[in-house]
C-alpha cells in the first residue's frame, strides 16, 4: 500500500527535472526530450488519481496525452530537421533570429 | 509492503534516469536515460493497476517515440553540446528557489496524506474496460485525435520533406 502523495511527489520530481532540463539545456533535441519528461510526470499523476478515485477516465486521459505527445514529437522533429537544414546547428543560442 | 518496496526501487530508478538526462552532455545518452525513465514508469503504472497504460507506455513511448528521437539524433549527427555561460544571478536565485519550492510542495503533499493509500490492483485497467470507455463515452475525442494524428503526419512530411523549390529568377509574379 503506497500513499497517493508518494506518487504525486515522484510526479512532481519528474516534472521539475523536465522544467530544469528545458531551461538549462542548449541542444534543441534534448530540450524536446525534457518536454517529453514533463508529459510523463503529468501522466503519472493522472494514473495515480485514477486509482485513488476509482475512475478509469484518468487512464483514458493518459492515452490522449500520449497521442498528443506522439503527434508533437513527429511535428517537432520535422521542425528540428528543417532548422538544421537551414542553420547547420542544433544549438538554440545560435537560432535566435526568425530571419536567415 | 512489497508494493512499497517496488515503488521505491522503480521510483528511484526513475529519478536517477531523469537526473542523468540533465547531466549527460551527449543527446544519445540523454535519450537512453529517458528510455530508462519511461520503462520504470511503466512498472509504476502496473503497480497502480493500469495494465493497458503500462503496455502502451512501453510500446508507444519507449518504442516508437524514442526510436524517432534516436533516429533524428543519428540523422543530424548531433555531437556533444557546448556549455554556455549562464548568468550568475540565475544560478544564485534558481537553485535555492527550486529547493525551497520542491520541499514546500513535498511537505504539503505528504502532510495532506490523510487520503487512503492506493492498493495493488484496486482498479483493474484491462484493455476490455478501457476499450469500452474509449468507444462509448470518449468516442468523439478519440475521433478528434485521429484527425490530429493525420494532420501531424502531413505536417511532418511537409516540414521534413524536400525544401520547396526556389522561384525561378525570370518567373512572372
Amino acid at each position: 500500500m503506497v500513499p497517493l502523495s508518494y506518487y504525486l511527489v515522484l510526479s512532481g520530481i519528474l516534472f521539475a527535472c523536465g522544467v530544469i532540463g528545458f531551461l538549462i539545456k542548449r541542444n534543441i533535441i534534448t530540450i524536446f526530450m525534457s518536454i517529453e519528461l514533463m508529459l510523463n510526470g503529468v501522466n503519472l499523476s493522472f494514473v495515480a488519481f485514477a486509482a485513488h478515485w476509482q475512475r478509469l477516465s484518468g487512464q483514458i486521459f493518459v492515452f490522449f496525452v500520449m497521442v498528443v505527445a506522439a503527434a508533437e514529437a513527429a511535428v517537432g522533429l520535422g521542425i528540428i530537421i528543417a532548422v538544421f537544414r537551414t542553420r547547420e546547428t542544433l544549438n538554440v543560442d545560435q537560432v535566435n533570429l526568425l530571419k536567415l | 509492503m512489497l508494493h512499497l518496496i517496488l515503488f521505491l526501487i522503480f521510483g528511484s530508478i526513475c529519478v536517477a534516469g531523469a537526473v542523468n538526462l540533465l547531466v549527460q552532455r551527449h543527446p544519445i545518452s540523454s535519450a537512453l536515460s529517458l528510455v530508462v525513465v519511461m520503462a520504470s514508469l511503466a512498472v509504476e503504472y502496473l503497480l497502480l493497476g493500469a495494465e493497458f497504460v503500462a503496455a502502451v507506455q512501453v510500446i508507444i513511448y519507449a518504442g516508437a517515440v524514442m526510436v524517432l528521437f534516436v533516429f533524428v539524433i543519428m540523422l543530424l549527427n548531433a555531437g556533444a553540446e557546448e556549455r554556455t555561460q549562464g548568468s550568475r544571478v540565475a544560478l544564485l536565485l534558481g537553485v535555492p528557489g527550486v529547493l525551497v519550492g520542491g520541499v514546500l510542495v513535498a511537505w504539503v503533499l505528504l502532510r495532506q496524506s490523510g487520503t487512503q493509500p492506493v492498493a495493488l490492483g484496486a482498479l483493474p485497467g484491462y484493455p476490455k474496460i478501457i476499450g469500452n470507455l474509449i468507444f462509448h463515452d470518449f468516442l468523439l475525442p478519440f475521433e478528434v485525435t485521429s484527425i490530429l494524428i493525420l494532420i501531424a503526419i502531413m505536417g511532418a512530411v511537409v516540414l521534413a520533406g524536400q525544401p520547396a523549390t526556389q522561384s525561378q529568377p525570370g518567373e512572372e509574379r
